[in-house]
């Protein structure tokens, strides 16, 4: 066995490969199965806002991933990620924008609908290329990660960490939510980009098409999962951790701490921008909104909730709170806020470690506090 | 114009260094010569802490020649090239990453490949296995290559920084404190761990402990107020009226 297949068997233990391979066999294959092949009356049928609402939560959960990634295992806290997500989500959006063509409002082929409202006479130069799926494709990675890249390099260059780092990714996130809403920036401003007809040739509203995103949307997590396993497993993950530990010491070990945590940074907002590509789609609509600072803010609690410096507490706490929250806001609206921050608070207070550690707590308890109890009966 | 820095392994000539207005370093010299052990000793703010950011690239003098190896000019370069140059530094603190093993701590301090892609794909040779587990002997933590180094004791934490500086393989090691809140059992341990590190590299001690700078048995150099103020084996400082002084007060 060559090192990289063995360091490939190393991703997962011997009991992680299993639930890995099952958990991805559920959401890739099973969950599409009952939602297509089950008749509508059976109690295992998907329905249709299930499978588009899990869809949602598979780019959320990979949203999440990247937060862990450049948060729990390098300790900077990225409060930008949403925008990272958003962009990657504008470059699919202006590709869906291209494939509409003239069945627009405005029948014009050669500009979208907002523009032709706004009396634009051709099609901006950063606009170029997108009816090309390809090119989009390179795109939703490229923007994100050349916009990470630039903000780290001065960032990490300067050794500015801990706060300031947040504060600095959330006025990045904040600005280009203001540039957005401008309809002169060409992205149509406050009510984005919607009305999409149809990716990579086929019906956006056919079911074929809303399966295979969401089928796409389950792969990609897990390719992703592994991806991030291979960095946090390599000797570079435990570079990481050791910054996020002692950052000075291991300059004083002779490593480049600017390369690695600007190399992290990177990957994490693409992953963040393939994510945003990926949700785009299955929601109908991208908007400066996304931009929000309150976005990114909720990303990093879902990470803390499910456990950060884990990865697959990332997944678990995306789920977990989106869930809560489709929930609550269904059933208790004016409660959601308030239910929110107090699970942050309760989350940094008790659960240092998030719902995964939590279980690891309990654990450890009936392990060792029985024999307690026991004592005190007697 | 450096003559005297031939041979050294450090070179120190006039290094200046101020704060805010405080001089920390005031026109100190000093020279180590290759292969040399020598203890530096001084009251609180003499300038010992302030001299090892200097030489590892944390702190920039104001003044003065800092070279390496006689030749090197370290005041421009960082503190990761200064490391890969070959000195390596413990700090007053032990600094340990306390969420990895006593295994992955040496295995990051490991001379070799610093690259982000080298390091990505990096496995670890079978032979350089043999050498981590052979260290975690030497600093005396056998079978706790796979404890958290943040479980260990204080003293434990000081020997395997050590450790991982043995893993850099310097040419110069600075050890700032090494024995502090260690019982005298471990002191007499870790001089005994220091001399034999010796033999291979020089190495630099700050120590207030003066039964373990006795029993290293190397030159002393007495820093004050910034600049060296005695010199010689510790029974010709300890003599020394003007060190008297400093340490006693007037």
């Amino acid at each position: 066995m060559g090192p990289i297949t063995s360091r490939l068997m190393a991703l997962e233990s011997r009991r992680g490969w299993p639930v890995f391979l099952a958990l991805t066999a559920v959401a890739a294959v099973l969950i599409p199965v009952l939602h297509v092949a089950v008749p509508a009356t059976s109690l295992f049928h998907v329905p249709d806002y299930m499978l588009s609402l899990l869809g949602k939560y598979l780019c959320y959960a990979l949203l999440a991933l990247a937060m862990d990634l450049v948060w729990g295992y390098a300790g900077a806290l990225s409060l930008g990620h949403g925008a990272f997500f958003s962009l990657g989500g504008y470059c699919m959006g202006m590709y869906l924008m291209r494939q509409i063509g003239g069945r627009g409002v405005y029948g014009n082929a050669e500009l979208p609908d907002f523009m032709v409202f706004l009396n634009w006479k051709e099609l901006p130069w950063y606009w170029w290329g997108f009816d090309n799926p390809v090119f989009a494709m390179i795109m939703i990675a490229a923007v994100p990660g050349v916009l990470a890249f630039v903000i780290g390099w001065f960032a990490f260059r300067s050794r500015i960490t801990g706060v300031y780092f947040s504060i600095i990714t959330q006025a990045m996130t904040y600005a280009l939510m203001l540039a957005f809403f401008r309809n002169e920036m060409g992205f149509g401003g406050n009510n984005g980009l919607t009305d999409f007809k149809d990716i990579l040739g086929h019906p956006m509203q056919a079911q074929g098409t809303r399966v295979g995103l969401y089928v796409a949307s389950a792969l990609l997590l897990a390719v992703a999962y592994l991806l991030c396993r291979f960095i946090v497993t390599s000797k570079l993950g435990r570079v990481l951790m050791a910054i996020r530990d002692a950052e000075s010491r291991v300059r004083f070990l002779g490593y480049d701490v600017t390369a690695a945590k600007l190399f992290v940074f990177t990957v994490s907002a693409i992953l963040a921008g393939v994510a945003g590509a990926l949700y785009v789609p299955q929601v109908g609509i991208i908007n400066p909104s996304e931009f929000s600072p309150a976005n990114s803010i909720e990303v990093a609690i879902w990470v803390a909730v499910g456990g950060r410096g884990t990865l697959v507490g990332a997944i678990i706490g995306a789920f977990a709170v989106n869930g809560a929250k489709t929930w609550l806001t269904g059933a208790m609206p004016e409660v959601w806020l308030f239910a929110l921050g107090g699970l942050f608070i309760v989350v940094t207070l008790f659960m240092p470690k998030g719902l995964l550690g939590l279980a690891g707590q309990i654990r450890t308890r009936i392990r060792e506090g029985a024999p307690v109890a026991r004592k005190h009966n007697a | 114009m450096h003559d005297k820095a031939e041979g050294s392994i450090l070179y120190l000539d006039g290094v200046s260094v101020s704060f805010d207005g405080f001089r920390a370093l005031n026109n100190l010299s000093l020279i180590l010569q290759k292969g040399e052990l020598r203890t530096i000793i001084g009251p609180n703010g003499a300038g010992k802490t302030t001299m090892m950011d200097v030489i590892t690239g944390k702190t920039k003098p104001d003044h003065g020649d800092v070279l390496f190896d006689g030749q090197v000019d370290l005041r421009k370069l960082d503190e990761t090239r200064i490391a890969n140059l070959g000195i390596g530094r413990k700090f007053q603190k032990p600094t340990v990453f306390e969420h990895l093993t006593v295994f992955e701590n040496l295995e990051l301090a490991l001379k070799g490949e610093r690259g982000v892609w080298k390091t990505l794909f990096f496995t670890l040779p079978s032979a350089d296995r043999d050498r981590i587990e052979a260290t975690i002997t030497r600093i005396g933590l056998t079978g706790k290559g796979a404890m958290r180094a943040g479980a260990l004791s204080h003293g434990q934490k000081q020997w395997l920084e050590i450790g991982m500086l043995l893993m850099q393989e310097p040419a110069v090691m600075l050890l700032d404190e090494p024995v502090a809140g260690m019982t005298d059992h471990e002191t007499e341990q870790t001089a005994d761990l220091i001399l034999d590190i010796n033999r291979d590299r020089s190495v630099v001690v700050v120590e207030h402990d003066m039964e373990f700078v006795r029993r290293l048995g190397a030159k002393v150099t007495v820093l004050a107020e910034g600049s060296v103020l005695a010199e010689g084996s510790l029974d010709v400082v300890q003599n020394d009226q003007r060190v008297i002084e400093v340490y006693l007060g007037r």
